[in-house]
């Protein structure tokens, strides 16, 4: 009941695909990313195209891990690769961290396949030594049967025992391995670069946690213990079997290869159909994923009967293939277990024709080799079973490896932010507590440190960036920003203007150029202190499920309620939360969704004003407030700007107006610079944002 | 419910029916098999008499041959059924979903509607799946082995009745026990999966606030409450193979001795050798088919809650009715509300967001509507396509109240540009033929060149034939907003409704826009929702609504002079002295 995970759990990663790209720096990787097709799960695409695949177009991408029965299928073979992964796998998060339980484990599946293989040798035993010759006796003396049964008793005593211990062992060591790969797995994307997060959709990472780690977890606590002891049991089985009869045994082994054969024929036919459903059910599912989510337009414009008529074609198509999947692998089972019923009758007649031809082979040999022979197909039939299985998930395996092997955000920064006291004298010192004023400190070579107080002065000089090496997006970028300055970037989408504060942060890294900060080049500074010094406010607002006074918070951790609050009036805020059900506690979920875009920014304003940094970024921080509302922020925003520097985007004009410095970019490029009234003099381009004028320049 | 759902299996119902017949011919089979074995044990291997081997061996070849033809029967059939079921539902409910208000669609929200026709969907198809074989296979495979059992031999039979209540009282122990935690599992996982996604999505702010270490805790939190509840499920459930393996076992052994003692007794009359093996068969049989009900049950049980979410769907009505005498013929494009009270609350709740709403607007007139986040701008116009019926009044237009129209007639009349756009995946042009689907070229290039986006569209590299990626993300915002309004003039509608769709449009665009919709469609009523006083100043009456009222309609000249909220808006976008559409004609 526990592996229903897998099916229960990809809405949520629906729900994030149902904002692409939401958080995109303004030059999207559209270009250079192939359409995410089947290549990440290894199956790949029909090549007949089919009738729904040409008209409609959908975008066959599996990207929330598409539900359905994904568990087998797709093109099942072993490569070198995912041997490697199960290596990894096994040695690394099995095995080394858990050497004692791996051994008693083993030791218990040994001892309880020998149990199950005595159950089958006792029944010859019992009937050649005990009942044949108790039959011929007179008077039965049945206490040396009782003694054998007392011995056997034991021995299965045992063998459940064991196989209990094993069960209870095996708890904490799959549990414990998927919590440490789930763990490493989280703590390892904290590290990485926005890169990735660009790169990778979030259906695509979210579907590594949920459907990759659950076809773990079925890996490790079913799968491979019931491997290892099927493994055993046919090992112990094998020897039982020569050791009654070499040639029945070979008589059996003639059929296990029989066996083998067909259902090797079966599965490769089934796994081709396999790969056709799975390619269809992400045809239905993108279809149904994107007209539900345009189904007010699509009521809009009355489409709905065309919709229903390209449904059911994609529907009925899935249908086919659906169909003779199922059909195959459902059909394999009567095969084998007939096979098995075959097998047996074989056995028996082999075994009475040996008996009758005067081969030493008793009753009891017989009987008990029919029980083993049974014993002896059953794991092998489980083995080939879960052999897909096995394979299925080395490749969500490899897809986990792959997120932990990503490089993570490299930070070569020595120089720290500290809080400092001035004396008099001008002489900077360390300060345990909070001071208000910050200071880089930065080591002097010597073993001792310098203190260079943080006054916010930012300086970009002949910096070129592309997302990739082949398009350069920023081109001989010049910003000078004074402490306390404000700075505004204006431009039409695409221009660079996100871009340029991304590289201040260091989300990214320049090809060329320079960026200093206070005089120190920010490749020197530990990202951790950098970012700490600089507040953002971003256009796309993410919220976290907790209170509203836990997402202001989010700032600064150790923030008292009257700092939230304060923060909040600052905002403005205040008043539409004290509006709210439970004030400052109301809780948001799913990333506020209960509140107006508006609201969702003046919490984020709250959020930075909280934190109180020292070099402010607003990237379009009040383009959802409505004018009115905005006029109010704006008051608040302009006492938080006080004093520091301030980087702001904004796209209506009347809020860049006051900067100091407004800079116009266009296609990656500082085309225009100078404050409001100088640039409305130049009659350029600022001139003509200004007056409407502007013929949209996109793309 | 069930019968509601089960409804869908239609022309598969024979399919549905033959399984379980299948099922039970296998099961029959595969219980004799067993018994035919101990008669050749009985009567070929023990006598050494090779004609019985041949003759019994053969028998059990043909039993075989028989079973695996019915199994296979049962494999083809079952198949059939459940796959053949799964798409009858998935087409009952997209074509449900496709009849839904905007209500219906607000009150399951599109999210979760797409996970209950693809998830839940795949689920109870599992179930059905399960129903239709392995649930039907467990009792008829326990009563057929019973049966036999009692025909070889009663007295050995009473140890296996022993063992039944043993086991299924075990099971039964540790499935109600286990449970509570399995359904908590379920919202752990739902828990971390939140703090990944979160986390995803505001990784940005994660890094900029450097609070990786502070969402790691989060995240080790939720990951440990998972491993606590998965260890305490397991270390409940990890007696059970145990306690199969237990009642195999002590089967094993009472049948052992007293088997022994019986054949020795009776000289093999009343028990043989061969009949002792075949017990140890159907031991497996027995308490095998037992185990496997347990776990059929809790699977169905599991999956009830999925088809309780697909019957949500099918059950939902929609609140909009079509009238019963529908008026197919839209006059012209005149607007009238009375009294038009509305909330999106169903009946009984009583939260309006429009309240006293009376209005007119003639045929062709410009209307703009301005008013802050939350004044229900969008809410007014929803009612004129009757997106949603209003609460209490009436909302005529051509002169007929919006209830009496056949509702694709009153649609294609009153095209609307949502503020929320989808373009589909698929080519510019194929989008752009929702608005018309016979649209010739000429027509599709007119209607951009109105919308300004005849320029960009010839300036991509396969123009109209430029694929557009799902959800339109290919094309920058105001590219996309500028294809919407193109798609929405095509449809030549009597009524225009932009909702807020120009807003990452630049002004100058705009206004060429507003100019074009003038000189060019001077007949459709145009109502225009905006933020910015440019886009609506120059129509031919301003609506200001605040909190669901109007506060003022008149021009941009009477508003100005007699609209508080009005000249508020205004002058906060004038604030710093310059105007920036002074110019713009």
């Amino acid at each position: 009941m526990a592996n229903r995970n897998d099916i229960n759990k990809p809405e949520a990663a629906e729900e994030l695909n149902n904002k692409p790209e939401a958080a995109q720096p303004e030059a999207p990787f559209k270009d250079n990313g192939e359409p995410n097709n089947f290549r990440d799960f290894g199956i790949s695409m029909p090549q007949g195209k089919s009738a729904a695949s040409k008209r409609l177009r959908v975008n066959p991408s599996l990207r929330s891990g598409g539900p359905g029965p994904r568990g087998r299928g797709a093109k099942v073979q072993i490569t070198a690769e995912s041997l490697n992964t199960l290596k990894r796998l096994i040695w690394g998060y099995v095995i080394k961290p858990h050497k004692a339980r791996c051994i008693g484990i083993v030791v218990c599946i040994l001892l309880s396949a020998v149990s199950s293989a005595a159950s089958g040798i006792f029944l010859g035993i019992l009937i050649d030594s005990y009942i044949k010759p108790l039959l011929s006796t007179a008077s039965p003396d049945f206490s040396g049967l009782a003694g054998a049964i007392f011995t056997v008793a034991l021995i299965f005593a045992a063998g459940v025992l064991t196989n209990w211990l094993q069960q209870w062992l095996m708890i904490a060591l799959g549990q414990g391995v998927l919590k440490g790969i789930r763990d490493s797995m989280f703590d390892h994307m904290q590290t990485l670069p926005i890169k990735y997060f660009d790169t990778n959709t979030y259906g695509k990472v979210m579907s590594t946690y949920t459907n990759d780690t659950d076809t773990l977890r079925q890996l490790i606590t079913m799968t491979l213990p019931q491997a290892i002891a099927s493994l055993m049991t046919v090992v112990v089985v094998f020897i039982s079997m020569v050791s009654v009869s070499w040639l029945l045994t070979i008589v059996v082994l003639l059929f296990v290869a029989l066996m083998l054969f067909i259902t090797g024929k079966i599965g490769g036919l089934s796994s081709k159909f396999f790969v056709k459903q799975q390619y269809s059910l992400a045809v239905v599912n993108g279809y149904i994923e994107e007209m539900i989510n345009g189904q007010k337009v699509v009521k809009v414009f009355c489409h709905e009967d065309i919709a229903k008529e390209e449904f059911d074609e994609c529907n009925e198509e899935l249908c086919d293939n659906a169909t003779h999947a199922s059909v195959l692998s459902t059909v394999l089972m009567p095969i084998m277990g007939n096979l098995g019923n075959l097998q047996y009758a074989v056995v028996a007649i082999a075994g009475g024709a040996f008996a009758v031809a005067g081969f030493a082979i008793s009753l009891g040999n017989i009987a008990s080799f029919l029980q083993l022979s049974r014993n002896f197909m059953m794991p092998i039939t489980q083995i080939s079973e879960q052999f897909n299985s096995i394979v299925m998930a080395m490749a969500g395996a490899g897809r986990i490896f792959k997120l932990l092997d990503q490089e993570p955000e490299t930070d070569e920064g020595t120089v720290t932010l500290v809080n400092a006291k001035i004396d008099p004298n001008g002489v900077i010192t360390e300060s345990a507590e909070s001071t208000n004023i910050w200071a880089w400190k930065r080591p002097d070579g010597k073993g001792g440190f310098e203190y260079t107080r943080l006054s916010g002065e930012v300086v970009l000089k002949d910096v070129e960036f592309g997302y990739t090496p082949e398009k350069t997006v920023l081109h001989d970028v010049d910003v000078f920003a004074h402490k306390g300055q404000k700075v505004a970037f204006v431009g039409a989408t695409g221009a660079g203007k996100t871009t340029i504060t991304n590289l201040i942060n260091r989300f990214y890294d320049i090809n060329h150029g320079s960026i200093t900060y206070d005089g120190i080049p920010i490749t020197d500074i530990r990202k951790d202190d950098l970012r700490r010094s600089l507040g953002m406010v971003l256009q796309d607002v993410n919220l976290f499920t907790g209170t509203v006074r836990d997402n202001i918070r989010y700032g600064k951790l150790d923030a008292t309620d009257e700092e939230i609050v304060a923060a909040a009036k600052l905002a403005n805020a205040d008043g539409f939360i004290s509006m709210l059900p439970k004030g400052y506690d109301t809780v948001l979920s799913g990333d506020g969704s209960g509140l107006s875009q508006g609201q969702r920014q003046l919490i984020a304003i709250a959020r930075c004003a909280v934190a109180n940094p020292p070099v402010m970024i607003l990237d379009e921080a009040t383009s959802s407030i409505d004018t009115r509302t905005e006029a109010l922020v704006q008051r608040g925003m302009d006492s938080l700007m006080q004093g520091r520097t301030t980087f702001v985007i904004a796209h209506r004009l009347s809020t860049v107006q006051n900067s100091d410095v407004i800079m116009v970019l266009e296609n990656g490029r500082i085309i225009e610079r100078g404050d409001h009234d100088t640039l409305i003099s130049e009659k350029g381009k600022y001139y003509q944002l200004y007056t409407g004028n502007f013929e949209e320049t996109e793309g | 419910m069930v019968k509601r759902l089960a409804g869908s299996v239609r022309e598969y119902t024979k399919y549905a029916l033959l399984s379980p017949v299948c099922v039970a011919g296998e099961v029959l089979l595969e219980v004799l098999i067993p018994y035919i074995m101990s008669r050749l044990i009985d009567e070929g291997i023990d006598p050494g008499n090779m004609a019985m081997i041949w003759k019994y061996g053969l028998l059990i070849v043909l039993c075989a041959l028989v079973s695996l033809a019915f199994g296979a029967g049962c494999g083809v059939f079952s198949s059939y059924a459940s796959v053949g079921f799964a798409k009858n539902l998935r087409h009952d409910m997209f074509h449900k979903v496709q009849k839904f208000s905007f209500s219906s669609i607000d009150k399951f929200s599109t999210a979760s509607i797409v996970t209950r026709l693809t998830t839940d969907v795949s689920n109870v198809q599992m179930a059905f799946t399960t129903i239709i074989r392995v649930f039907v296979r467990c009792p008829i495979m326990m009563i057929f082995a019973l049966v036999v059992c009692f025909r070889i031999n009663a007295k050995i039979t009473w140890i296996f009745l022993g063992a039944i209540p043993v086991l299924a009282i075990g099971i039964y122990f540790m499935m109600t026990r286990a449970h509570p935690y399995f359904e908590r599992v379920f919202q752990r996982y739902d828990h971390l999966n939140e703090v990944v996604q979160e986390n995803l999505r505001g990784i940005r702010v994660v890094k900029a606030f450097v609070r990786e270490d502070h969402e790691r805790e989060k995240f080790n939190e939720s990951s440990r409450m998972i491993y606590h509840e998965f260890v305490m499920a397991e270390k409940i459930l990890s007696f059970n193979r145990p306690l199969m393996q237990f009642c195999m076992y002590a089967c094993q052994l009472l049948v052992y001795w007293f088997g022994a003692k019986m054949i020795v007794s009776s000289h093999g009359t009343t028990l043989s050798v061969g009949t002792l093996t075949s017990f140890m068969s159907y031991a497996t049989l027995i308490l095998m088919s037992l185990m496997m009900f347990s776990q059929v049950i809790t699977m169905i049980v599991l999956s009830y809650a999925d088809m309780k979410r697909i019957d949500e769907i099918l059950t939902e009505e929609s609140d909009i009715k079509e009238p019963e005498n529908p008026v197919t013929e839209l006059r012209d494009g005149s607007i009238s509300f009375k009294n038009v009270n509305f909330g999106y609350g169903r009946s009984g709740d009583s939260r309006l967001c429009l309240a006293d709403i009376n209005l007119d607007i003639a045929p062709g007139e410009t209307v703009g509507i301005i008013g802050g986040t939350g004044s229900s701008k969008s809410s007014l116009v929803q009612l004129i396509p009757r997106l949603y019926d209003v609460t209490s009044g009436s909302v005529e237009v051509g002169g007929v109240d919006v209830r009496n129209y056949d509702l694709r007639t009153l649609r294609d009349g009153v095209a609307m540009v949502l503020q929320k756009n989808v373009l589909f995946s698929g080519t510019l042009r194929e989008n752009l033929l929702w608005g018309k689907e016979d649209a010739t070229d000429d027509e599709l290039i007119h209607a951009c060149k109105l919308a300004e986006a005849h320029g960009f569209i010839s300036e991509m590299p396969d123009g109209y034939d430029t694929y557009i990626e799902q959800g339109g993300s290919n094309v920058s915002g105001g590219q996309k907003q500028r294809i919407c309004i193109a798609r929405a003039i095509l449809k030549q509608p009597k009524i225009l409704i932009l909702d807020d769709s120009t807003s990452a449009v630049d002004t100058g665009t705009d206004a060429r826009i507003r100019r074009a919709f003038r000189e060019e469609i001077p007949n459709t009523t145009k109502i225009i929702i905006a933020q910015r006083i440019s886009s609506v100043q120059d129509a031919d009456k301003i609506i200001v609504l605040e909190n669901g009222r109007i506060d003022g309609i008149g021009t941009h000249e009477e508003l100005l002079a007699g609209n508080e909220i009005y000249r508020e808006v205004y002058v906060s976008q004038q604030k710093g002295g310059g105007d920036f559409d002074g110019e713009q004609e």
